[in-house]
């Protein structure tokens, strides 16, 4: 998104003496201007067993300290312990843009000797936090609704196997399903470059095999320039990332760079030929919207179709929502001829869920729902009295 | 090539050769020499010893020439014309070195440090020859200090070779070179102390001078150590090594660095596919390796599944389940009425395990696995693909490592409470502040400073493996191989197997009696209680089934 100001400086609109000229062209603008002053949100998770550098990457990312007073247990404590979910807010501001950035953090993750269960907790969490904004989003008061749903979970791969391993494609499969999942491969300086390109077709491959779904880049749109094609071209052929994470300031080659320092030489973290900390990084900050898109359009509303038909029972977790019956009534109806893969309408293989593209959108907040052809409701009726909803 | 680091200059390659011949000049010189500090009356055979002559720290240009070694000593001592001078001469400069050589390898059973024994050997010596060849002598004394330090590697061989009692240990000579400057250093004082090295070796001449010579009151005692070390020689050695680890630590390639040939279970596999298996499974490859006429048949055991599993619990099962059955075999053999005369040794002497290098702490899934197999086999931690880790980041890890392991009451080897005498425990002390080792591994070679080295090449960098300011990979080879294989080997046979025996036969209230001296009263008792067989004893094998048929004809 450009700064307002280029935007008038460009003078991409036309002299409002034009005839023909209304002026809803301003709009974006407006949209702009008041996300700005709203300031975002965005919920990342982290997973990944411990030792992989998971905070010191976020760390990097954001160039900020977001565990200051970080304690790690030894290996004795690491017995008794389960799998904690600790989530760490920051309000990050850059250009007059503020970013209320959530990190969830999931300590415990794979260090068990039986790790059977140790991401009955994550799925929890994130069922909660959808739980919640359901609840909100279906109350009387919708003024400020407060977004935690995570919007995007970084799953840290250790680079010391051969591909993924038993836990990793369970946890993935399992979670595939209720948020973005972005594979990083961890301390990537452990690998060759040889190494490293060979992983990572290692994790594709096992990635298509076991049918995990993890967030795809949508295609640029053509009207896009060349470079951001360029760029996003690149960005999806390095997935998944291998990165180095670091906050040191090492002096090399004359210029003080972010790095570690070895023995044999200095790995500078934001070097594009050393890993890709870079392309990650920009990764998450040009699709951050579309991370939320995703998140709201995909991944909450299955789960709130889910939820929904289950109506008054009990959920997974014990979670009643208060809804009024009459509600959920309508919303029962509204699905009873809804297939219920609306997810696999919504296909996230390599074409972008837009607007233009979707095949089913389901609002509530008194938007038209319309279908596809192939999801047409065949009750006539349920199918007239929708239109007029 | 086992030990190219080593054996990099071409005199030295041609001395390692003459030592092989020569050793068995060596070994009585030096069992005899030792005793001279010792004993007042062994002024003749020191003189004696003395004849056996070359050792000298001259400038010895050629290779294996003797008489060129026999001509240098005279002229450096520059001692007298006549005949009797011109031996004694020779003589001193030899027992000079071989005594303080050989005082080392002596110095292990007996436990004076190796200084103080140079000490004593400073004084010795004047005292027994009597003339004034003291400044010689001393300078002569520092050089085979240096010498003897870097001529640790050959002893070392053949302490290696005939180690059977675990005497003659040279653990502390190369720790006295290890701990010193870096590895490069040492080897470039070793090419330069090579020439004078050379001479060192009491040539075939000196040995038929010395046995047709004047002593009178050599009996050749120690000639024993020769005909063990022809022995050995013959009968090659075995070395059974375990490799445990998470799959991807690298355990095939830093075997195949260690032993510097394709040894490990992927480079035997037709088509190396890396797939986790289901449940863990122990593979068990077996090689022939040779280096300089010493062979050695070098297992590596492999368990590949292990911690790669989501459920990892008692994934340690299978692998003590393997350990116990190879003590077992060991047993059975032992226990048997007529003995195979060499027992063919499965024991697993050590067991590396590899510590992924999250550089926090250890996980639980190491500190149970360790805790339960440092009770019945010697293991090694290391570091596995300590590239990831910066020097500080190395360093923290270590420390917590070695408090955790602390905390947990684990002994790994080098286990303190086997520690023989004051120098294995200086020694063995040095070893437990470095481990766990950090190492890395890599059969690939690359050009680095015109010479040809194992690595890893990066963009940022290439890293050696030999390079201890890199990594710690030679400390492990030197531990695993050059210094410390014996000694592993004996726990094992001495202390591991020898617990699970004992366990064993008491399981077996007395069953296997293995002879009629030691349990003259279980004997008859075995014979009655052969019918009511003890469940543990009833072994599903045919060697049990023979040993039990055998005892009821008894």
């Amino acid at each position: 998104m450009l700064p307002l100001p280029n935007i008038i400086s460009k003078g991409q609109f036309p002299n409002p003496e034009t005839p023909g000229y209304v002026g809803f062209a301003n709009l974006p603008n407006q949209v702009h201007r008041k996300s700005v002053k709203k300031g975002f949100e965005f919920t990342l998770m982290v997973v990944g067993e411990s030792g992989l550098g998971k905070s010191t990457l976020i760390n990097s990312l954001f160039l900020t300290d977001l565990y200051p007073e970080r304690v790690i247990p030894g290996a004795a404590e690491k017995i008794e312990r389960t799998v904690q979910i600790e989530a760490s807010t920051v309000e990050i501001e850059e250009r007059g843009v503020k970013l209320r950035l959530t990190v969830v953090d999931t300590p415990g993750y794979g260090d068990a000797i039986n790790s059977q269960d140790c991401f009955s907790t994550i799925i929890s969490y994130i069922d909660d936090q959808f739980e919640r904004y359901l609840h909100d989003e279906s109350g009387l008061n919708r003024r400020h609704i407060v977004d935690n749903r995570v919007h995007c979970c970084f799953y840290f791969i250790s680079p010391l196997g051969h591909g993924l391993k038993p836990l990793d494609v369970q946890f993935m499969k399992a979670i595939h399903n209720k948020v973005n999942v972005v594979p990083v491969i961890a301390k990537a300086d452990t690998l060759t470059l040889r190494e490293s390109e060979r992983l990572k077709r290692r994790i594709l491959d096992e990635i298509d095999e076991h049918g995990i779904k993890i967030y795809h880049l949508p295609d640029a749109e053509s009207d896009e320039d060349e470079d951001f094609k360029e760029q996003t071209r690149i960005l999806k052929a390095s997935i998944p990332f291998a990165v180095v994470g670091s906050n040191q300031q090492i002096e090399a080659k004359g210029k003080k760079v972010r790095g570690r320092l070895y023995p044999w030489g200095v790995v500078e973290v934001e070097n594009l030929e050393h890993n890709d900390f870079l392309k990650l990084r920009i990764m998450l900050i040009t699709h951050m919207q579309d991370l939320q898109e995703v998140t709201q359009d995909l991944h909450y509303e299955n789960f709130r179709s889910d939820r929904l038909k289950r109506g008054g029972r009990l959920s997974s977790h014990g979670y009643i929502l208060p809804l009024s019956p009459a509600y959920v009534l309508v919303c029962q109806l509204s699905s009873l001829h809804l297939p219920p893969p609306q997810r696999t309408n919504l296909c996230l293989d390599t074409h972008r869920v837009t607007k233009q593209h979707r095949n089913a959108t389901v609002g509530h907040n008194g938007r038209h729902i319309c279908y596809s052809s192939e999801t047409e409701p065949k009750h006539p009726e349920l199918r007239r009295w929708k239109l007029s909803y | 090539q086992l030990f190219p680091a080593v054996k990099s200059h071409h005199d030295r390659r041609s001395f390692e050769v003459e030592d092989v011949d020569t050793s068995s000049h060596l070994s009585p010189g030096s069992r005899r020499t030792t005793n001279s500090p010792h004993r007042n009356a062994m002024s003749p055979t020191s003189i004696y010893n003395r004849d056996l002559g070359t050792a000298t720290p001259g400038t010895a240009t050629t290779t294996n020439d003797n008489n060129l070694n026999f001509n240098q000593p005279r002229s450096i001592m520059g001692g007298g014309g006549s005949k009797t001078p011109e031996p004694v001469s020779r003589r001193s400069e030899l027992s000079i070195d071989i005594s303080s050589s050989s005082s080392r390898q002596v110095d292990n059973v007996t436990s004076p440090a190796s200084a103080r024994f140079a000490a004593t050997s400073t004084l010795k010596r004047p005292e027994v020859l009597g003339h004034s060849k003291t400044p010689e002598m001393s300078h002569k004394r520092e050089v085979t200090f240096a010498k003897t330090a870097t001529d640790s590697p050959v002893i070392r061989r053949n302490e290696g070779n005939y180690n059977n009692n675990g005497t003659s240990r040279t653990p502390e000579q190369n720790h006295a070179r290890k701990f010193e400057p870096p590895r490069s250093e040492v080897s470039l004082s070793h090419s330069n102390m090579s020439e004078s090295t050379k001479p060192h070796h009491p040539n075939p001449q000196g040995k038929g001078e010395k046995t047709h010579g004047s002593d009178f009151s050599y009996v050749g005692i120690d000639a024993i150590l020769e005909q063990m070390r022809r022995k050995a020689m013959k009968q090659g050695f075995e070395l059974n090594v375990m490799v445990v680890g998470q799959s991807g630590l690298g355990k095939s390639t830093l075997m195949n660095t260690l032993f510097k040939s394709k040894v490990s279970r992927k480079s035997v596999q037709p088509n190396p596919e890396e797939r986790i298996p289901k449940t863990i499974e122990i593979k068990s490859i077996s090689h022939d390796i040779e280096e300089k006429g010493v062979r050695m048949k070098l297992t590596v055991i492999d368990t590949p599944g292990f911690g790669d599993q989501i459920n990892n619990e008692n994934c340690w099962q299978p692998i003590m389940k393997f350990i116990n059955d190879q003590y077992e075999a060991y047993l059975q053999e032992e226990i048997h009425i007529n003995r195979k005369k060499r027992i063919p040794d499965s024991r697993v002497h050590c067991c590396i395990y590899f510590i992924p290098p999250t550089g926090h702490c250890l996980r639980p899934l190491d500190v149970e696995f360790m805790r339960r197999l440092s009770k019945v086999v010697n293991i090694v931690p290391v570091i596995a693909k300590a590239d990831t880790l910066t020097l500080e980041e190395r360093d923290d890890f270590k420390q917590t490592i070695r408090e955790e392991l602390r905390a947990n009451g684990i002994d790994v080897y080098p286990q303190k409470e086997f520690d023989e005498d004051a120098d294995d425990r200086m020694i063995n002390d040095k070893i437990r502040e470095m481990i766990p080792f950090a190492v890395v591994g890599s059969d690939q070679e690359y050009q680095v400073n015109g010479k040809r080295i194992l690595g890893r090449k990066t963009k940022w960098g290439t890293i050696e493996v030999e390079n201890i300011a890199h990594c710690e990979f030679a400390y492990l080879r030197d531990l695993l191989i050059r210094t410390h294989m014996q000694n592993i080997k004996d726990i094992t046979g001495s202390i591991h197997y020898e617990t699970y025996r004992v366990r064993r036969l008491n399981e077996s209230n007395g069953h296997f009696s293995p002879h009629p001296s030691d349990h003259p009263a279980a004997q008859p008792k075995a014979n009655g209680q052969h019918e009511e067989q003890p469940g543990g004893a009833a072994q599903p094998n045919g060697v049990a089934a023979q040993h039990e048929a055998r005892s009821h004809e008894m």
